[in-house]
Formats: C-alpha cells, sequence, structure tokens
C-alpha cells in the first residue's frame, strides 16, 4: 500500500508545490532547487544502469546467447574507459601517468579525467567522437528515403507538401534566386526566396505554434491527472 | 591647452566636479573633456520580488544628448549602510533606456546610488538617491493573468471531471495512433516478434517521458494479456528503473506476474548516438512486429524512425517536439502529434475521469483561439489605419499572455 500511496503523495506535494511557486516570488527559485535534488538522486541512478548494463552483458556471454560477441565488445569498451578514467592515465610529452599506481607524476592525481593527454579524453576525441558522427552522418541518408517517401504526390495534401518543400529548396539555393531575379521589385513576393521565407513565416510557424497551445494545454491537463493521483497507469494501476 | 586648461576651470562649477567626485582627475597633464552629470537618478525597489532587486533609471547627461561620444559611460555607485561607494557596473551609453538593475541584494541593508558620467578623462557624479532597502513581495501580481487562465483552465479540466464522474456522457475525437494500439501488439503476438518501446532520451524530469511512461503502462498491460515480449531500451538510469516498475506492475495486474522479467527494460548509455546505434542494432537483429516511438526525441528521431520503417515494423511515433513531427510523420505509421501523446494514457483507459480531464483542455483552445482572432484582427486594423485603441488592444493581450 506505501509503494503506492508515498509515490502519489510526493508527486501531489511536489507538483503542487511548485505551481505555487511560479506566484509566489520568495518560493521561485524551488523549481531550480528540486532540479538540483533530481540530479543528485540521477548520478546514483546512474551505478543502477552501470551495473545493469554489466550484468545483461556477462548473461549474455555466460550462456552463449545469439550475437554475444557483441557483448565482448561492449564490456571491453566498458571496463576500459572506466579504469583510464577512474585511474586518470595520462601520457603527455611520452611520459606516463597514473598517479592512483605511483607512476609518473604524483600531482596528477588532481587533474580533470577530461585534460587534454589523458587517455579518457583522447579516447572520447578519437573514438566515441567519430564514432558518434558517423551515426548523426545517416541522417543524410534518412532525410533523402524519408523525403522520397513522404514528397510522392499521391493526393492533393501530398502535391502541395512536394510543391512547398521544392520552392523551400529553391529558395535556400543561389539557382533559385537566379530563376526569378528578372521578377520586377514591385512582385518581389513571387521571387522563390521570398516565398520560401514566406512559407516558413508564416503558414509553418502558424501550424508549430498551433501545436505548441496544444501541448502546453496537454501538459495541464496531464499534470492536474498526475497531481490528483487519477493519471496512476505509471503505477500499473487501471484507475484511480 | 591654456585656453582649454581655462575653458574647463570655467566650467567647472557646473560640472559634476564641483559635487562629491570619487574619481579625481589629473587635470594639469591633459584637457579635460568635461561633461554634464546625469540627472533625475531614482533608484526604486524591483516590484514583485523576494527582495533581491533594486532599479535604477537616470536622465542621461546633457552632454550625451547633444555631443555623440563625448560620454563613454555611466558608471554605478552603490553605498550600503553608509559605507564607502562600490563600482558597481559601467553601462554603455547610446544602447537603449538608462537603466541598470542592481540584484543580489540583501533586504536588511539600506543602500543608496549615484551614477557618474564618464568622458575620457573626467567622471560628472549625479546627487545620491534617497537611502531605501529592497521589499519582499509575497504575490506576483505581474502574472496575475497567468494566474486568471491558469485558474480557468485548471477549473474546467476539474469541472468537467467532475462532470465525467456524474456519468455525464463525453465526446472524444478518435486518436487513429490510438486505435491501432491492440492492432499492432496483435500482430506482434500472431509473428511471435517482440515490441520495441523506445521512451525518447530524456531523464524523468521531462514530461515527455512521463507520459511515454504512461502509455507503457497501459501498453505494457495489454501485452501482457496478449502474452507477447516487449523490449525497452533506456538511454537514463532512472527511466530504466522507472520503466521497469510500470511493466513489472502491469504484468501483475494482467495477472501474469511470472512473465516479466527484468530484462524486458534495459539500459545502454546517456551518449544520444550511442543509444541510436544500440537500438538501430536491437531493431536489425531482432526485427520487432511493432516499434512503439514515444517520448522526447531530437536529432535521432529519423535515424530510429526509418529503420523501423526498413525493417518493416508497424510504427507509432509521437513526441512534443514540433521539429521531429515531420520526421515521425514521414516514416511512422501513426504519429501522436503534441497534445495526444500527453492524451494517449487517458484515451487508452477510457475511463470518465480520465477523458473528462481531455475535454477540459478545450476550455483552454477556446481562450486561445479568441485572443489569436481578436489579436489578429486588432493589430491588421491598428496597423492598416492606425487606430489607437486597437494598438492598446494588442498591447493588452501581449501582457495577459506574458510569462515574466
Amino acid at each position: 500500500m506505501f509503494k503506492r500511496r508515498i509515490p502519489l503523495f510526493i508527486l501531489a506535494f511536489v507538483g503542487t508545490l511548485l505551481i505555487v511557486s511560479v506566484f509566489i516570488p520568495p518560493m521561485e527559485n524551488l523549481g531550480e532547487d528540486f532540479t538540483l535534488f533530481f540530479d543528485i538522486i540521477a548520478v546514483f541512478a546512474f551505478f543502477l544502469g552501470g551495473g545493469n548494463l554489466v550484468r545483461i552483458h556477462f548473461g549474455k556471454l555466460r550462456r552463449r546467447k545469439k550475437d554475444w560477441g557483441f557483448s565482448i565488445v561492449t564490456l571491453v569498451a566498458f571496463f576500459f574507459m572506466l579504469t583510464i578514467g577512474l585511474l586518470k592515465v595520462s601520457s603527455v610529452g611520452g611520459v606516463w601517468n597514473i598517479p592512483l599506481l605511483g607512476i609518473g607524476d604524483p600531482a596528477a592525481i588532481a587533474a580533470s579525467p577530461t585534460t587534454e593527454g589523458s587517455w579518457f579524453q583522447e579516447t572520447f576525441n578519437y573514438v566515441i567522437n567519430p564514432l558518434q558522427s558517423t551515426m548523426y552522418a545517416l541522417l543524410a541518408f534518412f532525410v533523402a528515403s524519408a523525403s522520397y517517401r513522404a514528397f510522392r504526390a499521391k493526393n492533393r495534401e501530398a502535391t502541395l507538401l512536394l510543391l512547398a518543400a521544392f520552392i523551400i529548396l529553391l529558395g535556400r539555393t543561389p539557382f533559385g534566386m537566379e530563376l526569378t531575379r528578372w521578377v520586377p521589385e514591385s512582385f518581389s513576393v513571387l521571387q522563390i526566396p521570398n516565398m520560401a521565407i514566406w512559407i516558413m513565416n508564416s503558414p509553418n510557424l502558424a501550424g508549430q505554434r498551433a501545436i505548441l497551445i496544444g501541448i502546453g494545454l496537454g501538459v495541464v491537463s496531464m499534470s492536474l491527472r498526475l497531481i490528483l493521483g487519477i493519471e496512476r497507469s505509471y503505477l500499473g494501476e487501471d484507475r484511480g | 591647452m591654456t585656453s582649454k586648461l581655462f575653458l574647463a576651470l570655467l566650467l567647472l562649477p557646473f560640472s559634476g566636479l564641483a559635487q562629491d567626485d570619487p574619481a579625481g582627475v589629473d587635470m594639469l597633464d591633459t584637457a579635460v573633456v568635461v561633461v554634464a552629470p546625469p540627472t533625475s537618478v531614482i533608484a526604486v525597489d524591483h516590484k514583485y520580488d523576494k527582495g533581491e532587486r533594486i532599479d535604477l533609471t537616470w536622465v542621461p547627461s546633457i552632454d550625451d544628448q547633444l555631443v555623440e561620444g563625448k560620454v563613454l559611460a555611466y558608471r554605478i555607485y552603490r553605498i550600503v549602510n553608509d559605507g564607502g561607494p562600490q563600482l558597481v557596473a559601467d553601462v554603455a551609453t547610446g544602447v537603449g533606456p538608462y537603466q541598470y538593475a542592481d540584484e543580489d541584494l540583501h533586504r536588511d541593508s539600506i543602500y543608496s546610488y549615484y551614477v557618474a558620467a564618464v568622458s575620457s578623462n573626467y567622471e560628472a557624479a549625479s546627487t545620491r538617491t534617497a537611502p531605501m532597502s529592497p521589499q519582499r513581495e509575497w504575490m506576483n501580481l505581474d502574472r496575475k493573468w497567468l494566474f486568471l487562465i491558469a485558474l480557468i483552465v485548471g477549473g474546467s479540466v476539474l469541472l468537467f471531471i467532475t462532470a465525467a464522474r456524474r456519468g455525464t456522457k463525453l465526446f472524444v475525437r478518435k486518436i487513429a495512433g490510438l486505435e491501432a494500439v491492440d492492432e499492432a501488439v496483435g500482430r506482434a503476438t500472431e509473428m511471435g516478434r517482440p515490441i520495441l518501446f523506445v521512451p525518447g532520451i530524456r531523464d524523468m524530469d521531462d514530461v515527455q517521458t512521463l507520459a511515454a511512461l504512461t502509455i507503457l503502462g497501459r501498453v505494457s498491460r495489454v501485452i501482457a494479456d496478449y502474452d507477447t515480449r516487449i523490449f525497452m531500451p533506456t538511454s537514463r538510469s532512472l527511466v530504466m528503473t522507472a520503466g521497469r516498475e510500470t511493466v513489472k506492475a502491469a504484468y501483475q495486474a494482467a495477472g501474469r506476474p511470472d512473465k516479466y522479467s527484468d530484462d524486458m527494460v534495459t539500459y545502454y548509455t546517456d551518449e544520444q548516438f550511442g543509444y541510436v546505434a544500440a537500438v538501430d542494432g536491437v531493431m536489425v537483429r531482432e526485427k520487432p512486429a511493432t516499434v512503439f516511438l514515444l517520448g522526447a526525441f531530437f536529432a535521432e528521431s529519423l535515424i530510429l524512425a526509418e529503420t523501423g520503417n526498413y525493417i518493416g515494423a508497424i510504427q507509432i511515433g509521437g513526441t512534443a517536439r514540433p521539429a521531429q513531427l515531420p520526421f515521425f510523420i514521414a516514416a511512422c505509421d501513426f504519429t501522436l502529434i503534441g497534445e495526444e501523446l500527453f492524451a494517449a494514457s487517458a484515451y487508452l483507459s477510457g475511463e470518465p475521469m480520465q477523458l473528462g480531464s481531455l475535454k477540459g483542455q478545450d476550455v483552454g483552445k477556446a481562450i486561445a483561439m479568441i485572443a489569436i482572432i481578436v489579436g489578429a484582427v486588432a493589430i491588421t486594423i491598428g496597423e492598416a489605419w492606425d487606430v489607437e485603441f486597437m494598438h492598446d488592444i494588442v498591447t493588452w493581450l501581449s501582457g495577459v499572455f506574458s510569462t515574466r
């Protein structure tokens, strides 16, 4: 019973307090304070996450489950980063420092693991960063395939979408500017770059703001359901 | 040189140097650029704060108004409890209203100020302001309209919840993405493949993650009923913990606690693209029949949705980030747009009380619509025919919806 009631009480109390704090100046920093509390809790929860990762992949390895080879890569990478970060391994100008093992400069123990020359930072710069950039670069190809599907002129709406996309694409290139340079200044609104700006600033912005208003109201409604304890599905209950 | 010095000495009685000059100028070495001090320096307590701020305004030096570049800046000096003057800030000239907000003050101290106009080698100080202490207010009346709107919207939600509790029939439009949940879970059951639930990449302090977890509660109940597998990779440890509790409780509620395993909800990494690589890997290897992408998504939204599309999964996406919605619309079978994400749990529950809360939102929408129409008409007429009254309406509306 307490497993349900205590979270509900905390949620109702903190939720109400934070709403009230918006209107009471002496309480206006309460939101920042609670964010700080949250960050502290999240740090401890990180041990849970890391521990879970190790447990799952060790289990996979022990039972030789499908694709267990990937678990070796994960575990080696995990423990490698953990070790060089905790031991503050660095090599500057050919001189090795592992201060916790008494190797090299003992003063290096006070250095941040992210200083230049530390293995932790070097691994981040030369392994993790390129890998992340590789993943991000995939986006260009996915945008192309998604655009192809979205802009097929199957019906009236899709045709309109295609037309708008075409104008914006052209409007953002020098070719679009050249194409309609001949249009007189008094009709400058018909120049493709200006049409692109109009599409972005008027229909697009209006649509986005309409969605944002809906989101704001949705958040209010959901917050009230949570604070009042009507919404309990996150606790696995069907009704409040 | 001598004539300039003579002129400077002649003007001395009219300049700020005749008053309390804190800087002191070596007038014998260089030609002194004498400037007049700022006037009407007023210090007022900042309204509706917790007593930490005093606002200063002044009329600029006459030399600043007549000769551009003669006054280089204004120096703000603060005197605390009759102590010595402390230089607080330099305010550049020609950058708009002449004002300064002195912050991080204490309510139990007494403050007075003076402002000095500064030329290249001279400082002309104004008279001191009257001593004062910042005051604390208990209500922020600048937000009275926000309070009223919150009261109306919140009150309407409560009113409709009460009406629903009394048995009033409420109409809620059909949301295609949510109608498809049973079908999507059923498809996975028939195909004997798992269901992938991705709750976004933000932590539990994001309301979108919270919305995703409320939907997870409903969806995992259906999954437990159908005896299908669910897999939920997370990028935050707290989301993993909360997700496990939610899925576990849903399996218990469905009478199948033995089918639950902690391995259903797992943590990968906080790194955005590391997480994407891991989830994409799961998609390609496990080929889930159904993918739920619900929560806060950023650049990874299209990478995930397109991979799901590539493996032929039925996809239900939803986020409250307008910039990511087009990607979900292009790549997913169903998309929950903005508010639908927050309405999903209530909609899926079908409970009158929860549906009542959705109806309450409509009052907020009506207020927004009226304000938009009135504002658009007022600004159009105001600009076209320069009608002062219409400009006033626009200013008033801007103030009403301001959250400062």
